[in-house]
């Protein structure tokens, strides 16, 4: 379809699949012949999970066009993996901690946000294995959490709440308990890790900026008496609402477990200041040296099973796969790309750029904005990107982002802003094998899809439409390599048998449909070789250690330039940024905190057209009975939510299942804009596009609101 | 009137996390509109906030959700309610039953019925009810809500063989349902530890927009 009305308008017009490709490969053609190609941007999302008809297609065909604009992080864990690989030395390496099934081995489970119940759509295998492995081990639960979620419901022992993205302060509270009744793992402390305390601050690092010293309050070595503002349990009180009995307790508990099991979730890192959180929620297991052994974790997100598949654009054989283009953005500054992409920078931007375009200060513009961009299974291009209302009004004009293609099989509010789209099949109408996401616990599931009906409508797989771009800039040959797409297809499942050993013949498959991997000897143990010899299995970091001080870290800190109230520091700390708990700019005006869940009732944005799952999980927002007596509202009552940056509609549900001072809002509800309020109540009318300190990612989860009958 | 065999439900609510799976498989089988649901997931909670003057909270919240399709209770409501006889309880095998074609979509039942199952099509005119998924028993297949749940917290059988094989399990006298003495109901639940009794006033139904 191609657009007819102003960009955004979603006024489309049905036309033939060659006039649509032609028009995508002229564009093509001429952005990049003007622009050249890092002005083009490959946006993805997880909305289509093949193997072989995915981004792998798309991406190859542009690498064998001279390239496009890459990008770095991801919606999901882009504060983490920093926090990871200035922790513990690799990013996707340390995101993943000991598995579920290693639960059986601890006496204290405890979740720091993470809610295996609700992180995939009906809970997902880490849910089930979470429950299964409660129920049989009946090891000690201890959720934090605002909301009372689906993992609680009688299954923990103790529920937390907390108010959202307070958890580092929590944390900081409990590490003042452990260092000053002497329960931290002092051994450990001095063997594994680097800026602990005066023994292992790194050469020329004084002891005033150690963690000890930092928690206490106190730049004496030696010396266990307070300062002023030392991190005690009365002070994290007010800021977590967390009564300092249950503070003391919990540090107690903490210290008592023989194998406590500490389960830091992504969605703390998706704050403002999202990497300090997730790095000073590592300390726990840090500081009590309960990492690396039986029942023990690091803090990171469950290591679930999961199988190897063949994407096009990694294929071995291929070789002309790599994209020209050296520089790249973060993945959540792509709006501002096309605002002002010229004057992004490395320094104030994390832009990366090749060495040869460096100044001597390390720094450097990105040099060109976006002028075109494609978009493939995903709807960040406005609903799932932060600002809605931002991104809206930049994408609207058309001088600025010339172009933008939509591949996809709903009408959304991102394909609403296409000036061609181009209909992808569904799951159910084409052959191909689809992999469980990250979540999948510990069985790992393949499904092979297979069909009767074929491409419904006009309506084609994207390898399909790659074929026919292809052709247009005169690169088929180089692209198809002179195979069909069965060929394709027979060839990527020999690939992915080749590297998933046990794996059943394709035509097995196509009768079976899904084979299903265990996690090798049951369970995944993370830092387990590490634990055992530090010096034979060092860290990745560049002291080979747990780094709590970050020399890497503290060069940023001087060097980056950050706006005012962003934080990068050397030691992981609780920073109280913007829209948090303590923002003074915004808490008065906007009083409630709202929180933005993964909802059962969709993936993401995915499925919000079935009438059935609006039904089953209503879109409301929930409120606190407090927070509702004080606005006068009940159940059902219709509210404004709103903030400077929007306001959505939808009804309330008064429930005592969110804290008070906290609203909750299931995130991926498709934009519905009825002069100027979304009716569909989608959460990123409200969040901001101000990317965290570090990663430069999506801090959507610091929001604050007020909320009024409509 | 004594049945052949009696079929049942077993329901494990320390394990339902409230997906809704089942009543969304149940709708998919029979291609039920919006408005129509033959299986139910009420989510019961409760409990109270204390501000603690100190910028701290306390609290004693709980919830749990119960997953309901119909009984085919041993001395249902609905079949002595029902003027024509369209609702009627199958001799061989005690499921509760519809026939669409005497049914004259009065209602009664529904009024009738302490846990919500029959479900009028107002379209058709007609009741309409969870019927144990009949067909597929006769295929030696299960309900396709106990199939299709995640959590795997839904049974189906022999009632008498289902308390054997679930010796945890309880009568249903669980709020948010009634009293067991009204139909007495083929159904057991593996009560959840924030279980409140029938007739709790501490909680209520949370999810009235949802069942
Ligand atoms: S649950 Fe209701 S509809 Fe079903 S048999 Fe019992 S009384 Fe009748
Ligand atoms: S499918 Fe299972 S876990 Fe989900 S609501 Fe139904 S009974 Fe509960």
């Amino acid at each position: 379809m191609k657009r007819v009305g102003p960009r955004g308008s979603g006024q489309f017009e049905r036309i033939s699949w060659d006039e649509a490709l032609d028009t995508v490969a002229e564009q093509l053609k001429r952005i990049t012949s003007q622009y050249g190609n890092e002005a083009i941007y490959a946006l993805g999302g997880p909305g289509a999970m093949y193997s072989f008809s995915n981004r792998g297609c798309l991406n190859r065909l542009l690498n064998l066009s001279g390239g496009y604009l890459g990008d770095y992080g991801n919606f999901s864990f882009a504060q983490y993996i920093k926090a990871c690989k200035y922790t513990y030395g690799a990013e996707i390496d340390y995101l993943f901690g000991s598995s579920v099934a290693e639960m059986a081995n601890s006496d204290l489970v405890l979740m720091i946000g993470h809610n295996p119940s609700e992180l995939g759509m009906s809970g997902s295998g880490q849910g089930y294995d979470f429950v299964r492995q409660k129920q049989k081990n009946n090891f000690k639960t201890i959720i934090i959490d605002p909301r009372y979620t689906e993992s609680s419901l009688g299954k923990e022992d103790q529920w937390i709440p907390i108010h959202p993205g307070t958890d580092a302060a929590l944390v900081e509270a409990i590490a003042y308990v452990l260092i000053t009744e002497n329960r931290v793992n002092q051994a450990f402390l001095n063997e594994y890790c680097v800026g602990y305390d005066e023994n292992t601050m790194p050469d020329g690092v004084p002891y005033s900026e150690s963690y000890k010293a930092y928690i206490l309050d106190n730049p004496v070595a030696g010396d266990l008496t307070p300062g002023a503002n030392a991190k005690t349990p009365a002070w994290a009180a007010p800021i977590t609402g967390i009564p300092e009995s249950t503070i003391w307790d919990l540090a107690h508990d903490l210290a008592n477990a023989q194998a406590p099991f500490v389960q830091v979730a992504m969605s703390i890192g998706r704050h403002s200041a999202g990497e300090n959180n997730v790095r000073t929620a590592f300390m726990l297991p840090i500081l009590l040296g309960q990492l690396g052994l039986p029942g023990t974790n690091h803090g990171g997100i469950p290591m679930s099973a999961s199988m190897n598949v063949f994407s096009m654009e990694n294929h071995a054989e291929a070789g002309d796969d790599a994209n020209a283009v050296k520089k790249r953005i973060s993945f959540f500054k792509f709006i501002e790309a096309v605002e002002n992409g010229k004057d992004l920078t490395v320094l104030k931007d994390g832009v990366i750029l090749p060495d040869e375009e460096l100044d001597e200060n390390g720094d450097g513009k990105l040099g060109t904005d976006i002028k075109a961009i494609i978009a493939y299974a995903t709807n960040r291009l406005i609903n799932q990107n932060a600002d809605v209302n931002y991104s809206r009004q930049v994408l609207a004009d058309d001088s600025k982002c010339e172009f933008i293609v939509v591949i996809d099989n709903v009408m959304n509010a991102s394909a609403e802003f296409a000036d061609i789209i181009l209909p992808d099949v569904t799951y159910v109408e084409t052959e191909d094998l689809v992999n469980q996401g990250a979540v999948a616990g510990d069985t790992a599931t393949l499904v092979q899809m297979s069909t009767s009906v074929g491409p419904m409508f006009e309506s084609k797989p994207l390898y399909e439409m790659c074929v026919g771009i292809a052709k247009r800039l005169g690169i088929e040959a180089e692209f198809t390599k002179g195979k069909s797409h069965k060929q394709w297809l027979d060839e990527a499942y020999a690939a992915t048998q080749a590297m998933n050993p046990g794996l059943p013949d394709k035509d097995v498959m196509l009768k079976q449909g899904i084979y299903r991997k265990y996690l090798p000897n049951g369970a995944y143990l993370s830092n387990k070789a590490f634990r055992a010899d530090p010096v034979a299995n060092p860290l990745p970091t560049p002291s080979g250690k747990i780094e709590i001080y970050s020399e890497r870290l503290a060069y940023l800190a001087k060097h980056w330039e950050l706006p005012e109230g962003d934080v990068i520091s050397a030691l992981p700390k609780y920073v109280a940024a913007w829209d948090g708990f303590e923002d003074e700019a915004t808490r008065h005006d906007y009083p409630l905190q709202l929180g933005g869940y993964h909802t059962k009732g969709r993936v993401h944005s995915s499925y919000h057209n079935v009438p059935w799952l609006r039904e089953a999980v209503q879109d409301a927002v929930w409120m606190n009975p407090i927070d509702a007596d004080q606005r006068g509202l009940k159940t059902g009552d219709q509210v404004k939510v709103f903030n400077s940056r929007g306001t959505i509609e939808i009804p309330v549900k008064v429930t005592p299942r969110v804290m008070p001072g906290v609203a909750a809002l299931g995130e991926g509800a498709w934009l519905k804009m009825e002069n100027g309020i979304d009716k569909g109540g989608n959460i990123n009318v409200l969040t901001s596009h101000r990317p965290t300190p570090l990663s430069k990612g999506n801090g959507q989860h610091s929001i604050r609101v007020e909320i009024q009958r409509a | 009137m004594t049945n052949k065999i009696q079929y049942g439900f077993y329901f494990d609510a320390t394990r339902c996390t409230g997906c809704k799976t089942c009543q969304v498989s149940c709708k998919d089988r029979k291609d039920l509109p919006v408005g129509i649901n033959w299986r139910r997931v009420y989510e019961y909670a409760g409990g109270q906030w204390n501000q603690n003057g100190d910028g701290t909270v306390s609290q004693d919240v709980f919830a749990y959700y119960t997953s309901i399709g119909c009984n085919h209770c041993s001395e249902p409501a609905c079949t002595k309610a029902c003027p024509t006889g369209a609702m009627h309880k199958r001799r061989e095998d005690g499921l509760v039953l519809i026939d669409a074609e005497i049914c004259i979509g009065c209602g009664s039942c529904a009024r009738a019925c302490p846990y919500d199952a029959p479900q009028i099509d107002n379209d058709k005119g007609i009741m309409t009810k969870c019927d144990g998924c009949y067909e597929r028993l006769a295929e030696g297949l299960l309900p396709t809500c106990v199939e299709s749940c995640p959590q795997r917290a839904l049974d189906f059988g022999v009632i008498d063989e289902l308390r054997a094989k679930y010796p945890d399990a309880i009568e249903p006298n669980i709020a948010p349902l009634p009293s067991t003495e009204i139909t007495h109901p083929n159904l057991i639940i593996k009560p959840n530890r924030n279980a409140k009794p029938t007739g709790d006033k501490s909680g209520q139904i949370l999810n009235w927009a949802e069942v």
